[in-house]
Formats: C-alpha cells, structure tokens, sequence
C-alpha cells in the first residue's frame, strides 16, 4: 500500500512488452452444485405460493440467453398479499420479539449464508453474468457479513441513538437492483430486520434467483411467516410495493430517474424514505501516486462488476504530468483483462447484465465517439452468444460530454486531466451525483484535504470499491439520501423519539 | 410618554446581510391581534427567493469552514443579542396576540443557546470510526448538505422560527427561510438580531410574505438541497415534495412535540439536514 517508492520504476524504464500469448486454459466452476427449479412462486407469508395475477416471466442467464427459469410476476393483489403478511407478522411477533431473539434469527441466516456460499455465487454468475471470482470473493463474504453484523446490533439499539427510544417503524417495502442482486437485498435486510421491521422485498426483474434462494434459507432458517416476503416482477411490481397504502418506509436502490419517482409517488404521505442511486464518482490520480497500484485501482474502480456498480469510478481525473505514463500502463492493463465466461474462475469481466442495459451502454458509447472523444478498446475476442461489451477508455473527453455526465453504468471509463488540486475538485464535484470518489497520492494530508472537499459519500484513498458492513454507504446531492451500512445504516428503519 | 413622534421602522427583507425591500415593490398589511396596523411589510417575490438562494450559495462554503468553535461562539453571540431585545420580542408577540410572551422569549433563547452548544461536539456523537476488515483508518463525519429551505412555523412565531433555524444552521448549512405568517414581524427583528451577531452576510436569509406564493420556487430551486417543511401548509405539502424531488431534496419535518417539551430539541434536526461522509484512509508502513 505504502512501500511504492521500491514499486514505482525508474523514470528512464521501458515498459515491460506484455507475452504475446494471453491465453488461458479454460477453468470452468462447476454448476452441478445450483439446482434451478423450473418455475419459482412467490414467497409470501413464510411459503411460496402461486402468483393470484397467474403471470410468470422467463429469467435467463445473460453470457448465454438460456432461459434458467420461469419466475411469478406479482401483481397488485400479490403485492396486497405480501403486505398483509408483513404487516400480521410485525403486530403479532416481530416487533415485540426480544433483540436478543431476533438477533439469533439474522445470525442463523448469516450462518447459512456461509454454508451455502458456492451455491449462492453459482447461482449468482449464471442469473446476472457477474465473474465468478467476484460472487465468490465479494457478493458473499459481504452478503453473509452483513447479517452478522446487523444480527449483533438486535439487541444493541438503545446504544446505537444517545437519550431516545428506538422503536421500528413498521412495514418497509424495498426494491433491489441488479448489479449485486444478493448483497443488495442482504443490505436492505439486515438493518430492517435487526431493528424489528418486516419486510417486503422486490428482487430486480432480470436476476431474481438468488433473492429466491435467500428466501428458502430464511424459510429453513425458521422466521416468523410473513416476516420477510419475497415479490418478483419488473417495474409495475415495484411501483404497486413502493405505493401501497399498507407500507411505513420504502427504500430503493437503483436509477436516480427511478428514485425521483419514488420520491414524487410518496409525496405528501409522510412514508420515511431512503435512496440510493445513481453516481458519476471521480476517480482522482496525482502525480505523486504509487501509480501501478493506481492502474490496478482505476480497473477496479470502472471494470469491477463490468461497470455496474452505482459507485463506480467513471471518470478518472488524471494529473497532466503522469497522464501519458498512466495511459500507457492502463492500455497495457486492459489487453491482459480477461472478458467472458462469468463461470470461468480466470474472468475478469463477465456479461452485461441485460440486453436492455448493452443497448444504452452501445448508445452512449456511440455519443462519445459523435462529440469528439477518442476511444480505445483492446483487442478481445467478445462471445457470439448472450451480452458483452469490451473494456473502454475515452481520452480527449470534455466536462460537457454525455459519457462524462450521465451514468453509463457499464465498463466505460472517461479520462480528463487536471493542473492543480483545486480544479481537480472542481471537476470532481461538477456532477449532480454525490454517492463516491477515489483518491490517490502519497500525501497523507493531501488525502483528508482532498476528501473533506469531496461532495460525496463515500471517499475512497488508494483504494476503490471497498465495501464492508461497519462502513456507512450512501450519496450527496441526486445520489440518494439515508445510510447502508454501519450504526448510521440503522437509523432509516428506526423511529427515534426524545427520551422523556 | 411624551409627545415626541416615534421613528418607525421599516419592516424590510434580510438577504446576503443587507435590508432589501422586495424587488417586486410589494408589501403587505401586517396586523396585529386587535386589528390595529403594525406595518406594511415587505412581500418577497420569486426573483427575491432566488437572489436569497444566491446568497446563500455563496457564503455556505465560508461558513462550513469556519472551525466548529467558532460557529458555536458565533451562535452563541445570537442568543446574547436575542437577550438584548426581550423587550422588542416580547411586544411583538404580544402584539400578536401571544399569551404569554416572556415565557417564549426565554424558551427561544434557550433553544439557541442548546443548539449552538452542539456545533462542536456534534461529530463526536453522531460520527465515529468503523472497525472494517481491513487495513484502512475508516471513519464516518456529519457534513453540511448545502442551502436549506426553511419554512419556519406560525406557531409559536419566535420558538418555532429558532428550533428550526439553530439546527438548520449549527453544523455549516446556510438557509433561506420564509418566515411565519402569523407574526411576520418577529423574523424581521431576528434578522436585525443575526445582522449584529457576527453571523456572516448570507448565513441566514430571511423572506417575509406568502409561503403559498414562494414555496413552490423554494421547493423547485434547483439550488437548494434540504427543506425543513415544519412550517408548511398541510394542503400545500404534496405539491412541494413532488417539486422537491427534482433535485431529490432532503426533506424533514420536526417531531410532533410541544415545542417547549425538551424533546423538541435534538442532534437528530441537525443530522437530518446533514450528510454523511465516510472515508477509507490507508494504513501502511
């Protein structure tokens, strides 16, 4: 992290010509450990029962298009029957249950979690294209921890919030995305369920199975029926949870356009919301950086999860005297990533999550190359079937361009220079997005200058895309409002009244 | 008293640290309980709500970087000068038919005096480290949101505008704030009370008039990143948080208490109109 000095190469090295034969023998991860049913009911009261709108919808796994599954779509009068069974489960057990007990419940799940871990991230690749090194490493190590992180907080509440009296809030209706289909709904879980909450969960259209699953070991794990409940669907299933007269809280993960809808739909109603959306973060390079832990940190910053990461680091701020040296190492870096087969334990980028999602990433794409920007793309073989898009860099970018404003949301880095620390910041800072920002130099007090300045959540020094359940997640400005994560994660689920 | 003819006052605007009338020319009748006439005062417009707005754009970064400290002494200085005007609050109240006035001038100073107290010891309480796996110094600090829409209660005029205003303010935010209806008068005198306070020029802008006419064009400032809606109109609510959500604008309400139960007062109407920062410092060798 710090002994860069004996890392960095000497100013008049050559750079190091990479083989001229990348190619990897196959290392597939085997499959026969996920037993996929044909079809997958709702999970509503404890159980899984068939759909009342009698609608089911095809999930497919993207590096393929094989159809995987075919999944309930809940309708309104689903999403009533969901609700009803939270809320029976709120006022008949859960929310006077022990902390103590309701604890054991989360570490039960947490523990399970565990267990069934390579079931889970199997399961996880195929249905949302993610590497399989990554579900394994990250969504499930994080997943699991954040059970038993928020299991231990059950019973520790009155210390959580100094001279109030924590009290849950009720029903909480939460819809997830896709990009970490099991962390997310593990994120929205915990907290709610720690702090005495039921739950209705909306898993995302295109990668329900994991949230299905997670349902089974919640079923095994003995919870109160009704205490979490499970709907699948797309769009209008959302909006008839995140509308429902019955629910006291909403929390959304997903699209900043989709957020402020939420928002408009529960003005007025005095629901408590949190939102967590969109993010164009900066990632910050200066000229004094360990600059190969840099390269490394920049590719995890914007490749990682193939890009969809609502904290991914689009926009890399380069400082002008290591722009070139940085660039070249970059493009040497992005010839030897590994695009394909999510299965494969050596892939470093997997599928693009959905048709839909490669459709606005190519049209984005398109608008860079239109307004001027340069695009560089390494040479890689993409599969013929299911949805790919190689790793790209954009130099010769402009503040004003579209692929340095919008959210691609996919594995599209932006690069622009900057002179000085101060228009750094200001660039960093010139988004309507707030959620994250990466920073990296030697200088230990140029980090903590730097990140008091950051309009962001979340401030990543030497080091991008680290997660952990102790550590608050969540944005400034359009990015959304409330914390995941840590103390701070539980008080969106938390009513907190004065102690008299 | 004797026959000298009393120097009235001109019942203005507070914006950027100066006294403006309202752009627009306007004003509007202000009475008191009994019907008598107090003052014609200024109506605030759109294009007042938005050089208010610019205001305090402008000195919220200044105001965010001043040592926690010294906001705390700085509000501080407002609670001493609010104690200097007693007298002028309290017929104002009375004026406006306040029962008892005394007993809101002091809960008012009080407040203050709580709430400023907090600007240095608030990120003790609500921030903190996190134990992460990993080798990293992660720590998590309140931030200011930015500018804040006010819109202080009618009730009471006094207490109501400070328990939402101190807590808006402590921990670096600037506010605009449409004052009560009920005793429009009271927030002009507060803005005379802040304008000898040290607070600087900007801090705290203050628009007497209609909240029916503003608060859409507060509520859509696009500007404008937090709202304290304790003082909005229930039948005007819905249509201020759908134009809100533009922007996704942070959006509070105060606690259903008596606003002089000390449960009215709480670092939690400060973080709700704050941030929270979190930072992964590298540990190493």
């Amino acid at each position: 992290m710090s002994d860069t000095k004996d890392m960095r190469p000497a100013p008049a090295a050559t750079p190091v010509a990479p083989p001229a034969d990348w190619t990897y023998a196959p290392a597939p991860e085997s499959t026969d450990i996920v037993r996929i049913e044909d079809r997958y009911g709702l999970f509503i009261g404890g159980e899984f029962v068939e759909p009342k709108s009698a609608k089911w919808f095809p999930t497919i796994n993207p590096a393929t298009e094989d159809h995987l599954a075919d999944v309930a779509e809940a309708g309104p009068e689903d999403v009533d029957l969901a609700v009803a069974a939270a809320r029976d489960a709120y006022d008949s057990t859960w929310r006077d249950l022990p902390g103590s007990e309701r604890a054991k419940y989360l570490f039960r799940i947490a523990r399970q979690l565990a267990e069934r871990s390579r079931e889970f991230a199997v399961l996880e690749s195929m249905n949302g294209g993610k590497p399989i090194k990554e579900s394994r490493d990250v969504d499930l190590p994080l997943a699991a921890a954040h059970f038993f992180y928020y299991a231990g907080w059950a019973d520790k509440l009155e210390y959580a919030f100094p001279h109030v009296v924590p009290t849950p809030i009720g029903v909480a209706g939460q819809v997830i995305p896709w990009n970490f289909p099991l962390l997310m709904a593990a994120w929205k879980l915990a907290p709610a369920l720690a702090a005495g909450n039921t739950v209705v969960l909306k898993p995302a259209e295109t990668t329900p199975l994991t949230a299905l699953l997670l349902g089974q070991v919640i079923h095994e794990a003995d919870l109160p029926p009704g205490v979490v409940n499970i709907v699948t669907g797309a769009g209008a299933t959302g909006a008839a949870l995140t509308g429902h007269d019955g629910i006291d809280k909403v929390a959304f993960t997903g699209s900043t356009d989709v957020g402020k809808t939420i928002q408009r739909q529960l003005a007025g109603s005095g629901k408590r919301l949190t939102l967590e959306l969109g993010g164009k973060a900066a990632n910050i390079v200066f000229e004094d950086a360990p600059i190969d832990q840099a390269v490394e940190g920049v590719v995890n910053g914007i490749f990682f999860n193939q890009g969809h990461v609502c904290c991914a680091g689009s926009r890399l701020l380069v400082e002008e005297p290591v722009f070139e040296e940085l660039l070249d190492k970059l493009k040497d870096r992005l010839q030897t990533l590994r695009v394909g087969d999510p299965l494969d334990k050596n892939t470093d980028v997997g599928a693009i999550n959905s048709k839909q999602q490669l459709t606005k990433i190519r049209e984005l794409v398109d608008s860079g190359v239109e307004e001027g920007a340069e695009i560089y793309q390494p040479e890689c073989v993409l599969p013929e079937r299911g949805f790919w898009f190689a790793p790209t860099l954009f130099t010769n970018v402009s503040q004003s361009h579209r692929i340095a404003r919008e959210e691609i949301f996919g594995p599209v880095l932006s690069i622009l220079t900057f002179r000085t620390p101060e228009e750094a910041i200001e660039k960093a800072n010139n988004t309507p997005y707030g959620l994250s920002a990466g920073i990296w130099t030697e200088k230990g007090s140029r980090i903590l200058w730097m990140a008091e300045r950051m309009r962001a959540g979340v401030v990543w020094a030497n080091t991008f895309n680290r997660f952990d359940p102790a550590s608050p997640f969540g944005g400034y400005k359009e990015s959304g409002f409330g914390r995941e994560g840590g103390l701070h994660g539980l008080e969106p689920y938390l009513q907190l009244e004065g102690r008299p | 008293m004797s026959d000298r003819l009393e120097v009235r006052r001109t019942a203005k605007l507070f914006i950027g640290g100066e006294f403006p009338r309202s752009e627009s020319g306007r004003t509007f009748e202000v009475r008191g309980a009994d019907g008598e006439l107090l003052a014609h005062a200024a109506r605030a417009s759109r294009k007042d709500l938005r050089d208010a707005v610019k205001a305090a754009r402008s000195a919220q970064a200044t105001w965010a970087a001043k040592t926690a400290y010294n906001r705390g002494q700085i509000l501080y200085r407002v609670a001493e000068m609010m104690e200097g005007r007693r007298g002028q609050f309290g017929s104002e109240l009375r004026e406006a038919g306040v029962d008892d006035p005394e007993r809101e001038v002091s809960a008012a100073i009080d407040r203050w005096v709580w709430y400023a107290g907090w600007a240095d010891k608030l990120a003790q309480v609500v921030g903190g480290t996190n134990p992460v796996a990993g080798s990293y110094f992660n720590f998590t600090l309140p931030e200011p949101t930015g500018v804040v829409g006010v819109v202080a209660p009618d009730e009471p005029p006094l207490l109501g505008l400070a328990s939402r205003l101190a807590p808006a303010i402590v921990a670096g935010n600037t506010a605009v704030v449409l004052a009560g209806e009920r005793a429009p008068l009271v927030a002009v005198s507060f803005g005379e009370v802040l304008a000898t306070s040290d607070v600087p020029g900007g801090v705290v802008n203050l628009l007497t008039g209609s909240k029916t006419e503003l608060l859409p064009w507060l509520a859509g400032h696009m500007d404008v990143n937090a709202l304290d809606l304790t003082g909005c109109p229930s039948e005007l609510a819905a249509d201020v948080e759908v134009t809100a959500a533009e922007n996704v604008k942070r959006v509070h309400r105060a606690a259903p208490v008596d606003p002089y139960d000390p449960r009215a007062q709480s670092p939690y109407e400060i973080t709700a109109l704050l941030e929270m920062k979190t930072v992964w410092h590298p540990i190493g060798a």
